[in-house]
């Protein structure tokens, strides 16, 4: 038997893994796939917390994180995509500017 | 069972720390791709196959593709993974690290303090999928939504300036 603390851990771990690269790495790659990994362990959260409680309200809301996981993946990368216009270098600190450059 | 979840979880750990550490973003995506099915062991071991196959089906083979081919549209080169690895200096995760300690320890303390054992049932497709469609159709409704909303935003966004 797994208790239920063990994968509850490995989610904060891996949560928390998720976190310094988010604030570690520069390049806007690295940024959304950092996001990706919390929003992963947020799911194991919810599959543990489903299995804590043998019901099936986890694995719906981790169908709920993987639509969200999707949908802001697809945004994120097409806004990669337009700032790798402006900014040659994928530079998360350089896309400080909102308004167009005359 | 359990050493299958133990295997599982640190092979999880172990690429995730390799996919955030790597100066190659094919690399760290792939090392990303294998945590993503490790992902899904832990969630069969944890009594979820529906969960499972969808972490695999869905997130491995679906968003992780999507992802790759961005990265390849991008055309990244030697020049942009030797200025990444310079961006990777050990300073630069100094505080990042005393940040995410500090947030942990405290979560550590909140999953640490409830200590009841669950017993591992497992629950069935068959049983998501009538609460699914049944009490928890709005669920469905809102997913699709956000779906919806994203792919409004993608083509927008995605649109050719005139």
């Amino acid at each position: 038997m797994i208790i239920w603390q063990t994968p509850a851990g490995l989610a904060l771990a891996l949560f928390m893994l998720g976190l310094l690269g988010l604030l570690a790495r520069r390049s806007l790659v690295f940024v959304l796939m950092s996001i990706e990994i919390m929003l992963n362990a947020a799911g194991l959260l919810f599959i543990t917390a489903g299995m804590r409680w043998g019901n099936p309200d986890g694995q719906i809301m981790l169908v709920m994180v993987l639509n969200l996981a999707g949908a802001e993946l697809a945004l994120g990368l097409i806004l990669i995509l337009r700032l790798r216009n402006r900014i040659t270098n994928l530079d998360g600190d350089a896309a400080n500017i909102l308004r167009d450059v005359p | 069972m359990m050493i299958t979840f133990y295997v599982a979880a640190s092979l999880t750990l172990l690429t995730t720390a390799l996919a955030i550490t790597r100066s190659n973003p094919v690399h760290a995506l792939l090392y990303f791709v294998i945590s993503l099915v490790s992902m899904g062991v832990i969630f069969f071991t944890l009594g979820a196959p529906f969960a499972a196959a969808m972490e695999v089906i869905v997130y491995a083979g679906a968003i992780m593709v999507l992802f790759l081919f961005v990265i390849m549209m991008l055309s990244l080169n030697k020049v942009t993974v030797h200025r990444e690895a310079g961006w990777i200096v050990r300073s630069v995760w100094v505080l990042p690290l005393f940040l995410v300690a500090g947030l942990g320890s405290e979560l550590a303390r909140v999953f640490l303090g409830g200590g009841s054992v669950g017993m591992i049932r497992v629950v069935s497709p068959q049983e998501v999928g009538v609460r699914l469609f049944t009490t928890d159709i709005s669920t469905v409704e809102l997913a699709s939504v956000l779906l919806l909303t994203g792919l409004i935003g993608a083509f927008h966004l995605g649109r050719k300036e005139r």
